[in-house]
């Protein structure tokens, strides 16, 4: 076995970058909430984007590695501890077997992510290691990970682990990931209209921009309940239910919003009056409930440009990382 | 059938093409049509279809897609054409292929637990209820909700019911009606629909390599088991 949970975290699970292809069966996507942070910690160890992590939420889970590793950590920061050491969130770390990984303290953030080199041995469902809860497949047997898991590295040529010199049980490797400003104004979520946009009436839309929405403790990886001054229509018509997406701002008959995230059924009915741009998705994971959230209106070129901007920098991260592994063992 | 359609985005990476604001069996077709054609040509960048009544949705990466295809630098511009494409090229009338499923369902109260709401606010015996439900030969017209959650159509008339006003927790094969649809729950879950009974057939199985039973365009029609029967099942 190569790492073993000895305690439980709150809620702990294997996510990717989600199951698509299955949408037209219901089978909802679903994947890390902080798409940003899962691909960068697989960066930074080597990884393709798409390997599984362990997402974890606050308190996290602790975990003896039984095998030396290079992992990373990514996201909120939970204070993570090997052993006693303190390290680092964005930076890749050369540990010993016999190291245990814990979060001693909430600082910012909601969810972060481990990633390993090598990923870890597991058997896609549908062609994901992302784990769906309400189905109870994929990831770890459908479920959270719980105390007594045990997991294995997946497979691969490259031992950077060997690495470590005697003497020496944790060691971060000299470079960081460049965040880049995504988490910057962290309150300040950009939107493009969505379909019913024009159902708003002229004051909603005006609340929608002005005023704050403060996250509900309700909210969780399905949706985030966003409570502020009730938004009006003028039109009541029933929608069909059609496909919906990540990001999607739907209004509620009761006048409130619901920001659907990560775990999002893959149809809806409910007034879609907006669309959350992907480049914020990262930053909006990390928000929590009684944070508040404040809206601005942007047009799709401009939410295309700043994806893209992401995509771009996130490639050259990719090559800058590889080419850093490749000279340790070199 | 008019050539009327609107095309939207659901912002960067997610856009539809919507059919009608109503439910109809051939703009259904189409729609199924237009998936087909999406899964035969397996653009880059294109990472999900859903089928929804009278619409299609697709997600994208509009990174993969701007590089690959695009020439004014939008991917949602070059989506669009493509959903207009798909429009054009489709035909509602190529055979779609579809099952007909015989579904068992026990409509005993301790399932149906809102057969006597239903018969009340309808003024129709049970047996009547159930006999309406069976008489039909059901189309799914699109899944949601959950994992193989099929929404099917249309209701007789006189079934017509609104949903809860507040979901309560559903058994997993609960047999449900709202409005003009009848539906069966492939899990345990919170439902606003009305249950009438319960079916021991697996909806959804992730330990199968289809893992759900039913698709868009497939017909369904309900027979009625007993308890016993129930409690007997097993799947072949």
């Amino acid at each position: 076995m190569s790492l073993t949970i000895i305690k439980a975290g709150i809620l702990d699970t294997i996510q990717d970058l989600g199951r698509y292809g299955y949408g037209s069966s219901g089978i909802n996507p679903g994947g890390a909430m902080d798409r940003y942070a899962a691909r960068v910690a697989n960066i930074l160890v080597g990884n393709i984007a798409e390997e599984a992590v362990i997402e974890i939420h606050f308190p996290g889970l602790q975990i003896l590695f039984e095998q030396n590793a290079l992992v990373a950590i990514t996201g909120a920061d939970f204070g993570p501890v090997f052993n006693d050491q303190p390290v680092c969130l964005w930076q890749p770390v050369l540990i010993r077997r016999n190291t245990i990984l814990q979060f001693l303290h909430w600082k910012q953030g909601v969810r972060c992510y481990l990633a390993v080199h090598g990923g870890f041995a597991l058997n896609k469902w549908l062609n994901s290691y992302s784990t769906n809860l309400k189905a109870g497949a994929g990831g770890w047997n459908g479920r959270r990970l719980e105390r007594g898991d045990s997991l294995n590295f997946g497979e691969s040529s490259i031992y950077y682990a060997g690495l470590l010199a005697p003497g020496i049980d944790v060691k971060p490797l000299p470079w960081k990931a460049a965040i880049q400003g995504i988490y910057d104004k962290p309150n300040e979520v950009a939107f493009v209209t969505g379909n019913e946009w024009e159902i708003l009436d002229a004051a909603s839309k005006y609340t929608l921009l002005n005023e704050p929405y403060v996250i509900q403790s309700l909210s969780d990886r399905m949706g985030y309940h966003l409570k502020g001054t009730s938004l009006q229509v003028t039109d009541r018509r029933e929608l069909l239910s059609s496909g919906v997406s990540f990001g999607t701002l739907q209004l509620l008959p009761n006048g409130q919003l619901i920001a659907l995230m990560a775990d999002h059924q893959t149809t809806g009915g409910y007034p879609r009056v907006a669309h959350i741009i992907s480049a914020h998705l990262p930053k909006i994971a990390q928000l929590r409930p009684g944070d508040a959230i404040r809206f601005v209106m942007t047009d799709l070129a401009h939410a295309e440009r700043l994806n893209c901007m992401q995509q771009q920098e996130l490639k050259i991260m990719t090559r800058a990382c590889n080419c850093n592994l490749n000279n340790m063992i070199c | 059938m008019d050539d009327k359609y609107t095309i939207f985005a659901l912002g960067d990476s997610a856009a539809t093409i919507e059919l009608s604001k109503v439910i109809d069996e051939s703009l259904n077709n189409k729609v199924l049509a237009m998936q087909k054609w999406f899964e035969q040509k397996q653009f880059t960048g294109l990472k999900d279809v859903i089928i929804g009544y009278s619409s299609l949705t697709v997600l994208f990466d509009p990174f993969q897609v701007c590089i690959t295809y695009s020439n004014t630098g939008s991917a949602y511009d070059w989506i669009q054409k493509k959903l207009e494409l798909a429009y054009q090229e489709a035909s509602a009338n190529c055979t779609v292929d579809k099952k007909i499923n015989h579904i068992p369902v026990c409509y005993d109260k301790e399932f149906g637990v809102d057969l006597d709401y239903i018969s009340r606010a309808k003024d129709l015996s049970v047996a009547a209820i159930i006999e309406l439900h069976m008489s039909t030969m059901y189309r799914v017209y699109m899944l949601g909700f959950l994992p193989g959650f099929a929404y099917m159509g249309e209701l007789p008339p006189r079934l017509i019911v609104p949903r809860k006003e507040n979901p309560i927790p559903v058994s997993e094969g609960s047999v449900g009606i709202a409005s003009n649809q009848t539906g069966i729950y492939p899990l345990s879950s919170p439902g606003g629909w009305q249950i009438i009974g319960r079916t021991p057939v697996k909806l959804f199985d992730a330990k199968t390599s289809y893992p759900t039973k039913l698709k868009a365009g497939d017909e369904v029609k309900f027979y009625e088991i007993s308890r016993e029967e129930f409690l007997a099942w097993k799947e072949d």
